[in-house]
């Protein structure tokens, strides 16, 4: 690891400045931020420590807002009862993200920044083979070699990865807003918004950009509406647990009002839901969804949402819609098998937002 | 305002109860100092990347990779090392005794790490049930595959009526 100058920001107004300026990095948690260093993905000249800044590290409901501060770590996210009640598709992506120590450590500032997993994208320097993120114009050997794990959506010919990260997920099937701070001032970014494709990116001529967020620019926390929807994070990995998602689902559901009283506990003896009739089993009002470990960002499948309502939840009735929702998916030679998973789990996820497993 | 970015930094940390003021540069991860600078090697170097647990330390009572940590983040705060939890007398925690007892290791190599987290899971709540333990230790990789001994010694020790921890050392 390079070594760098270091210095503890006492504002975030002084880190934003010290940001703008060339060769610095931010370091909250450091997680991924010293693994970048060792591999040589990034090795800035001067490294600023927001670690203290108290100020960013909230959480609360106000307006009808959960306010998230960018330095509360993966943990206090997903354990905090606030986040739990509100926004528990979000609680549980940070609670199914890494391990309980690297929780401790990792900000949800600084997880939706973190990059992808693509094995090739991530190994030591000096490179022994081509990557367009660590050396432009070299070219895409996942796109030529394995590729199993890359992307199904947004893909280009350049780079085929995915960005790995589960809070981005819920946070974009929540609506959640990025309040970022920099040389022009604070300023909002949507988080269904905040990352970028490699067709987006290629579309506005920066090929190898993935997010919106500027040079120079803090994410120093998100707000997210309180919504009184069903929530649910599904994520498919090959083990149990402490692993990156193939797939992930995230989804909301709010069911019409008879569906709802249906679903309050049962006497001993009364009918089993399965025996009822679709009417009775619910009909969505109103859902979203959203795909992670699909594309360069997280995936909503609006064509889906905009046709869920009035649809039972059912796995029978929900499947062919998020079918046709996925009838543009790209796949690569290798990785066929993930339009099938991620229609899966996105079928999981609304049925269990809606309380039907 | 203007930051003043050093290149070397004087950090002052409570360590296994004591306090110690060292030097060291910004790139110093606490795994190296503990290991090559106190000569602490109970937090082992497995694969210097956060995959694997083995280094795992208490930082203000939380479990925390040492390989993803810089000394510089560590100012004013309080660390427990593996070399931290027994007793000046040398007698063993509950956790640790629990190890013992049920065979939770085989090389050994993984074993600080797991009872640092061990001692966490614990403190923390997790220690409910066999599942719960499974999940909340899964950041500590053991190669032996000790995993079920692992189980049973923290569960057993999360029993215990003793069953403190040192975190607030």
């Amino acid at each position: 690891m390079r070594d760098f100058g270091y210095a503890r920001a006492g504002t975030a107004e002084a880190a934003a400045g010290a940001l703008a300026g060339p060769g610095t990095a931010v370091i909250a948690g450091g997680t991924e931020l010293l693994n970048w260093f060792r591999l040589g993905i990034a090795a800035p000249d001067r490294v600023v420590d927001i670690g203290g800044l108290d100020g960013l590290r909230g959480i609360a409901v106000q307006h009808h807002e959960l306010r998230i501060g960018a330095l509360a770590t993966l943990n206090e996210v997903g354990e905090h009862p606030l986040v739990i009640q509100t926004a528990g598709a979000l609680a549980s992506a940070c609670l199914q993200a890494a391990s309980a120590q690297i929780r401790n450590r990792a900000t949800i500032g600084g997880n939706v920044l973190q990059r992808t997993r693509c094995p090739y994208f991530r190994a030591e320097e000096p490179l022994p083979w081509p990557c367009n993120k660590r050396d432009p114009g070299s070219g895409c050997t996942s796109l030529v070699g394995r590729h199993e794990r890359q992307a199904i959506f947004g893909w280009t010919r350049d780079c085929v990865a995915v960005q790995p990260s589960d809070p981005a997920v819920a946070l974009a099937v929540l609506d959640a807003q990025a309040d970022v701070l920099g040389p022009a001032g604070p300023r909002a970014i949507p988080m269904r918004e905040f990352h970028l494709t490699q067709r987006e990116a290629a579309a506005a001529g920066e090929p190898m950009r993935e997010t919106r967020l500027e040079p120079g620019e803090l994410i120093t926390g998100y707000r997210l509406p309180v919504s009184p929807s069903g929530q649910a994070y599904v994520k498919v990995r090959e083990r149990a647990s402490y692993e990156y998602a193939i797939v992930s689902a995230a989804a909301t559901v709010r069911l019409d009002a008879r569906a709802a009283g249906a679903r309050e506990p049962r006497a001993a003896g009364a009918r089993e839901p399965r025996a009822a009739g679709a009417r009775e089993q619910g009909l969505i009002t109103a859902a979203r969804i959203a795909l992670g470990s699909v594309a360069q960002r997280p995936w909503r499948l609006t064509a889906a949402e905009a046709e869920l309502p009035g649809t039972p939840l059912t796995r029978e009735a929900l499947t062919p819609v998020i079918e046709r929702a996925m009838a543009d998916a790209a796949p690569l030679p290798q990785n066929g098998f993930k339009v099938t998973m991620a229609c899966n789990a996105a079928v999981r996820a609304l049925l269990a937002a809606g309380g039907a497993s | 305002m203007t930051l003043d970015f050093a290149r070397r930094l004087e950090v002052t940390l409570r360590l296994n109860g004591r306090d110690v003021t060292t030097v060291v540069s910004p790139r110093t991860t606490l795994l190296d100092w503990l290991r090559d600078d106190i000569g602490l090697t109970g937090a082992k170097k497995g694969c210097n990347e956060g995959a694997c647990g083995t280094c795992t330390v208490l930082v203000d009572g939380r479990r925390m990779n040492g390989c993803l940590t810089l000394v510089v983040q560590c100012e004013g705060r309080s660390v427990t090392t593996v070399e931290g939890l027994a007793g000046d007398d040398g007698k063993l925690l509950p956790v640790q005794q629990a190890f013992a007892d049920h065979d939770a290791f085989q090389c050994g190599y993984c074993t600080p790490g797991q009872l640092i987290s061990a001692v966490a899971c614990i403190a923390e709540g997790h220690a409910t049930g066999d599942a719960s333990v499974r999940e909340w230790m899964s950041g500590n990789i053991c190669r032996c595959s000790a995993y079920p001994q692992i189980t049973a010694a923290v569960l057993a020790a999360a029993r215990e009526p003793t069953a403190d921890d040192r975190t607030a050392r």
